[in-house]
């Protein structure tokens, strides 16, 4: 636990030495609630299904918090690499399975930095709370962050590994999942051969959920079940992924040499 | 005196390049080693497997009496490590990466060990200033302070000079001796200055092509070579003309 601290505690440090990057945390997902509430009340008198109890702005922001969380866990790590410090940290007591709780909570409390005012902003300016869906919005958001995480396993074993030629996948990984996750459309809009791949897609049966939660007031606790367990299925596989890259980078001599 | 470290052929092969041959170490307690050779002669990745960074393609490392190997992080706590090669996060300041590390390491009584670490490497001026912001002389101060925060009982050091004045340097070996006279510490170092092993160590271990060929003290290795300075030796068992 004091291990998960101090590692918490520098990323504390980190935050706390640059305001512009606590703004900036929150700056990108207030921009995408704006112009998507924009966009959300332009269709609100076209197409009135569209936007039916704030659909519309509620799944941008529970889509962004998954970004956020790939995002905030994996440039932790990366900020390691750049600064040259995973030498020291990798020979200290800290083990690999502490390093990912440390990351893991540190992506937490980033994206919680990032959505609320996003969240708290849209009730003022759009009059959409996602709020009001209570706990089922814990439901969707931990579903989404732990997909994110899922993703970073991946990302981070594969840095690990082949060292920061490989950032790019960073912006581009979650995106991939994107056009499976049904994020703005539901299932049946997909091609027969995109919803078998959406299947496998812990977020399609997340946004499926909040879909028939906003607009038919039903509560699909077998959607949030399967994205769970789809979730937890894939966090396993990015851990070992994880775990894999950094015993192969330990076999090439790759710890000592990460960095710009 | 008994052993903290003790290799037993120990071997580090990168596909078809032999880094380190067999090597078979014994490290004593409260003794300071030099580990000499040229570039490419083993010395780093010897480091590294000692430290965990790199796992061995055979060959055994006891610390402490523990299976190093199998079960490092019962041991890693005991130990610490400072290297140019290596940096601490630029953005955070002096104070909060001896904070951090201190932590990481399980350190009591964090504030009053960072006191005493600010005035065993005189970081009083430059506590509250982002490490980015240091002279390279002063980051290596910082690091060599980071690798001294758990009162490691072995420490492994990478040129641990490298970017100090000759005078920093001399008040940088009189601390390293002193740590170890008051704690019995065992330290490990692989460097290029000549002049500082001689000054510092009680025994020397030349490699070359990933062999320990050559090993002692300065002084019996002076007198085997029947040179005057260590760079001498070093020269003429690099070249191959010295053999264990």
């Amino acid at each position: 636990m004091g291990r998960i601290s101090a590692l918490l505690l520098r990323y504390v440090y980190l935050l706390r030495s640059s305001w512009p990057r606590v703004i900036e945390i929150a700056y990108w997902p207030t921009m995408q609630m704006i112009i998507w509430g924009f966009v959300s009340r332009h269709f609100s008198s076209s197409s009135p299904e569209l936007t039916a109890g704030g659909i519309l702005i509620s799944v941008v922001l529970v889509w962004d918090s998954l970004f956020r969380s790939h995002i905030s866990y994996t440039l932790s790590f990366l900020e390691e690499m750049w600064s040259r410090n995973l030498g020291n940290l990798f020979v200290s007591p800290l083990r690999p399975a502490e390093l990912i709780v440390a990351l893991a909570s540190v992506s937490l409390m980033r994206t919680l930095i990032g959505m609320v005012p996003a969240a708290l902003l849209a009730i003022p300016f759009f009059g959409v709370s996602v709020f009001d869906m209570g706990l089922h919005l814990l439901a969707f958001f931990f579903n989404l962050v732990f997909t994110g995480w899922a993703i970073s396993q991946f990302v981070t074993g594969i840095l690990i590994r082949y060292g920061l030629g490989a950032e790019s996948l960073t912006w581009v990984l979650p995106f991939l999942i994107a056009p499976f996750s049904c994020i703005y459309y539901p299932l049946e809009t997909l091609p027969p051969w995109m919803q078998s791949v959406a299947s496998f897609v812990p977020t399609s049966y997340v946004f499926e959920g909040m879909r028939a939660l906003l607009i038919n007031g039903e509560v699909r606790t077998d959607l949030l079940t399967s994205a769970f367990l789809l979730n937890l299925f894939y966090f396993m596989v990015g851990v070992a992924t994880f775990f894999f890259a950094f015993d192969s980078a330990r076999k090439h001599g790759l710890l000592l040499q990460s960095g710009e | 005196m008994s052993a903290v470290l003790q290799t037993q052929d120990l071997t580090k092969r990168f596909s078809k390049v032999l880094a380190v041959d067999r090597l078979n170490l014994s490290l004593e307690r409260g003794s300071i080693t030099a580990l000499l050779g040229g570039n490419g002669a083993g010395k780093t990745t010897t480091l590294s497997m000692l430290l965990g960074l790199l796992k061995p393609t055979s060959g055994q490392i006891e610390l402490f009496s523990e299976d190093f190997i199998e079960n490092r992080f019962s041991v890693l706590g005991r130990m610490n490590f400072s290297s140019p090669y290596v940096d601490l996060p630029q953005r955070l300041t002096v104070r909060e990466n001896l904070t951090v590390y201190a932590k990481l390491y399980g350190v009591r009584g964090i504030d009053e060990r960072i006191q005493e670490l600010v005035e065993e490497f005189r970081l009083g001026d430059f506590m509250d200033r982002r490490l980015r912001k240091l002279s390279s002389g002063q980051k290596t101060r910082v690091s060599l302070a980071k690798s001294m925060v758990n009162r490691p009982d072995f420490l492994l050091l990478d040129e641990p000079t490298a970017s100090l004045d000759p005078g920093t340097t001399n008040w940088i070996r009189e601390l390293l001796n002193q740590y170890r006279k008051e704690t019995g510490a065992t330290i490990l170092f692989a460097s290029h200055d000549m002049r500082e092993v001689e000054l510092l160590c009680d025994e020397v271990l030349l490699m070359r092509k990933g062999r320990l060929v050559e090993g002692g003290s300065p002084k019996d290795l002076l007198a085997k070579y029947d040179h005057d300075t260590l760079e001498q030796v070093f020269l003429q068992v690099n070249r191959g003309e010295g053999e264990r």
